[in-house]
């Protein structure tokens, strides 16, 4: 068995589940407030998204930790060269995760509405440098021979912003599918018609993000080589109309599943088109950190191979058990009582 | 400065951030579920009453512990990439293992306690929290057994240029990573031992709600007691550990240069601040250094002249930051005994002024903490694995000093920020007592 081709496919799902999850709460964050009216209902959007954020993140640290530890040159290479964006998507989880936590600690207006703000500008910034940080990848970085010649601003190229904008729309989309049935009353309502008139928006960006990703990046290649990944994308425009079908026919839980199944074959269709390189070189093919040349050892392969093995079937099984235990929303006298004001 | 030195700074920074909250974090959990237990146990709602307010201090800690963390695992890409291809195969296993089976259960029952009061069984609810104790402290020994992978690498070969794993039993069998495990996790039993203690002894002092905080006082002083003593076992077992294999900063942490048999302990020691050897050397205890370091009078003490000038930890910091922490380390074995004896005597109302004490303890830990990583990794230098890779060839060669110093301000204005709010809502909580 090859066991890098194997740490590819987890290594790209575990980066899918962390977009899928933690779309949401990122959406929720940035675009929440837009469904909300008064301090009250931005209290009920926030904690909607209480007791799931942190559990979604550690998608996000797992999936770099698998980075670091089965193909440590793409490791070092995406944190260093993209220094910056990186940077940026640091301080926007940071003052996220704090603006989350902190918000319902003190009584007073300005105080919430203080890390209300810092919550939204926070999650947009994070969703936008995550799909500018993605979008560089799907397109190819400026890999030369043993050296990076990219810059900074070169990182903000137009397909990487279509990109960072594609993310933000498509978790806007996202989030506000998740308040139309994780809220009750006014709020989901608001909500789904958000989502509703949202899903044009996405609609749009998407079709122009494909027919940008066929002119100017190598993601259609494996696609044409390859027939039967044609399936990724099918089952991507399928999920997002069964979304908006779904939503219109007022079946919001089921149209929030189609579109977490959206973001995930979204993912899944660019990780398919760049393999077997995780961090494609723009210049030449020869020197895009691929599966051959990048991947860590047989033992420690195998050995992560386990470990994901028995964990990850438990971390996906805690957390499944955990949606289901807040299905409904939290009610006032619980909200209370996790000392949330 | 250079991205090196910048690097360096910046890490040891976010670093020592984080390291603010994770100790609390380590020990607090422990005291919280049991609270709980109680309370499922007797049904006393004062039991109850504890769990909550402790818990709720517990959860404005842990949220900064959590996100400062995410800073550690992005900056060894971002700052370290040398570091990060050159050991990758052997370090990431345990970084990636801790998050999927450590920090997925910790993140995922926080999120249960919290919010699930109402959901659960009393019995589910207090388990959520021994969970979490236990998933952090588990955090905690995959990242040291990583930590003592740098400091004494093991189960590896060099090999297509790297080192690469080739027996992860000996990476999760490093005698040097189980040591730190237990000086750290024991270290962070006894800071929240000292938290709850003094923050206990501030509301007797002002008398309020006295049979609550009076109970929270014992659980802290006998934890904190307990705790002490494991952490002094640890800390000599280090001692050796250090010794034995990095002999370079065993003999920084003394301010040793000559090597001798049969060394003497000296309590008063003043290093030369330029070149090599001490100003000052008094009151020497015959063999005491020998038997501190490997258990035996007359055992051979390497002193720093037998290593090259560039292979030298500085050995200023290292040598006070070890006093200093061992100081403190005896300090809290004598504070928690006399806490524990007047609880126990219930006395604590008579002396006010050993009240007022503890609650300025409160701090002591955490500077012992703080100190105690200055040691462990100043004192690594000029390694980033010992031995095996200096830290100058780990540093990234595409991040420029300009991106550093932007980093590094950034950090610095919003961790000052940050921890300005965090510690802030703990005093006002701390402050506002029990809920009953």
């Amino acid at each position: 068995m090859d066991y890098a081709k194997i740490w590819f496919v987890l290594w790209a799902v575990l980066w899918t589940g962390y977009f899928a999850l933690d779309g949401f709460d990122l959406g929720v964050g940035f675009s929440g407030w837009l469904a909300a009216d008064g301090e009250e209902q931005r209290g009920d959007v926030l904690s909607s998204i209480g007791p799931f954020w942190d559990g979604n993140e550690v998608w996000l640290i797992t999936a770099g930790g698998a980075t670091f530890a089965a193909f440590p040159p793409v490791y070092a290479a995406l944190f260093s060269w993209l220094y910056p964006a990186l940077l940026l998507i640091l301080f926007s989880l940071v003052a996220r995760g704090a603006a989350l936590e902190f918000r319902g600690k003190v009584r007073a207006a300005a105080w919430k509405s203080c890390w209300e703000r810092t919550a939204a500008v926070s999650s947009f910034l994070a969703s936008l440098f995550l799909g500018v940080t993605f979008g560089n990848i799907f397109r190819g970085l400026e890999i030369g021979p043993g050296a990076y010649y990219g810059t900074f601003l070169g990182l903000l190229n137009p397909y990487a912003l279509l990109t960072g904008l594609l993310f933000c729309v498509f978790f806007f989309f996202h989030g506000q599918l998740w308040l139309s049935c994780r809220t009750s009353g006014p709020v989901a309502l608001k909500a789904a018609k958000l989502a509703g008139g949202a899903w044009y928006v996405l609609l749009l960006i998407f079709m122009f993000f494909a027919v940008y990703s066929y002119a100017a990046t190598g993601l259609s290649g494996n696609f044409i080589v390859r027939k039967p990944l044609l399936a990724l994308p099918s089952l991507l425009a399928a999920a997002l109309m069964a979304a908006k079908i779904l939503l219109a026919r007022g079946f919001p839980e089921k149209a929030f599943l189609a579109s977490f199944s959206a973001i995930a074959l979204f993912l899944l269709t660019g990780f398919a088109g760049i393999y077997p390189a995780l961090l494609p070189s723009r210049l030449d093919p020869a020197f895009s950190l691929t599966v051959y040349n990048s991947a860590s050892g047989a033992y420690t392969l195998k050995l992560l191979t386990a470990a994901a093995l028995v964990f990850l079937p438990v971390a996906i099984g805690c957390q499944v058990w955990v949606y289901g235990l807040f299905r409904t929303p939290l009610t006032a006298e619980e909200r209370k009582k996790s000392g949330i004001y | 400065m250079d991205t090196l030195a910048l690097s360096r700074l910046q890490f040891a920074i976010t670093a020592m951030f984080h390291f603010l909250f994770v100790p609390l974090t380590l020990g607090l959990g422990w005291l919280v579920a049991w609270f709980e237990t109680c309370y499922v146990r007797s049904e006393e709602a004062q039991y109850l009453a504890m769990a909550r307010f402790w818990g709720k201090l517990f959860l404005i800690n842990f949220a900064l512990g959590v996100v400062t963390g995410l800073t550690l695992e992005f900056q060894l890409g971002m700052n370290w990439a040398e570091y990060s291809k050159y050991v990758g195969d052997v370090f990431g296993a345990p970084l990636a293992i801790e998050a999927l089976g450590a920090f997925f259960l910790e993140s995922t029952f926080i999120g249960v306690w919290i919010f699930g009061w109402d959901r659960l069984s009393k019995k589910a609810h207090a388990a959520a929290m021994w969970i979490v104790a236990f998933a952090a402290n588990m955090s905690a020994l995959w990242i040291l057994l990583a930590n003592g992978w740098m400091q004494r690498p093991a189960g590896y070969i060099l090999r297509n240029g790297r080192a690469e794993m080739i027996d992860f039993k000996a990476v999760c069998l490093n005698s040097y990573g189980w040591l730190e495990f237990f000086h750290t996790v024991s270290a962070g039993w006894v800071t929240a031992g000292f938290f709850v203690t003094g923050v206990s002894a501030w509301h007797l002092l002002r008398k309020n709600q006295e049979e609550l905080f009076k109970k929270s006082f014992g659980a802290g002083a006998v934890f904190a007691r307990a705790a002490s003593l494991l952490l002094a076992g640890a800390g000599d077992r280090s001692g050796v550990n250090a010794a034995k294999n990095q002999p370079a900063k065993f003999a920084a942490m003394e301010s040793v240069w000559e090597t001798r048999t049969a060394a003497p302990y000296t309590l008063l020691t003043i290093p030369s601040l330029s070149g090599e050897g001490n100003y000052v050397e008094a009151l020497k205890i015959p063999y005491a250094l020998s038997l501190m370091a490997f258990h035996s009078p007359n055992a051979e003490v390497k002193g720093l002249k037998d290593f090259l000038p560039q292979d030298r930890p500085p050995v200023l910091p290292v040598f006070l930051g070890f006093r200093t922490m061992v100081a403190l380390g005896m300090l809290f074995i004598l504070l928690s005994g006399l806490s524990v004896w007047l609880w126990h005597k219930d006395l604590l109302g008579k002396y006010p002024l050993f009240l007022k004490l503890m609650f300025f303890a409160i701090p002591l830990p955490y500077i012992a903490i703080q100190l105690g990583w200055l040691v462990t990794e100043l004192g690594r230098q000029p390694w980033v694995v010992y031995g095996l890779m200096r830290t100058a060839e780990g540093v990234s060669k595409t991040v420029t000093p300009g991106q550093v110093w932007l980093s590094l301000g950034g950090f610095a204005l919003f961790y000052a920020a940050l921890g300005a709010v965090d510690v802030w809502l703990l005093a006002k909580y701390a402050r506002e007592g029990m809920e009953v």
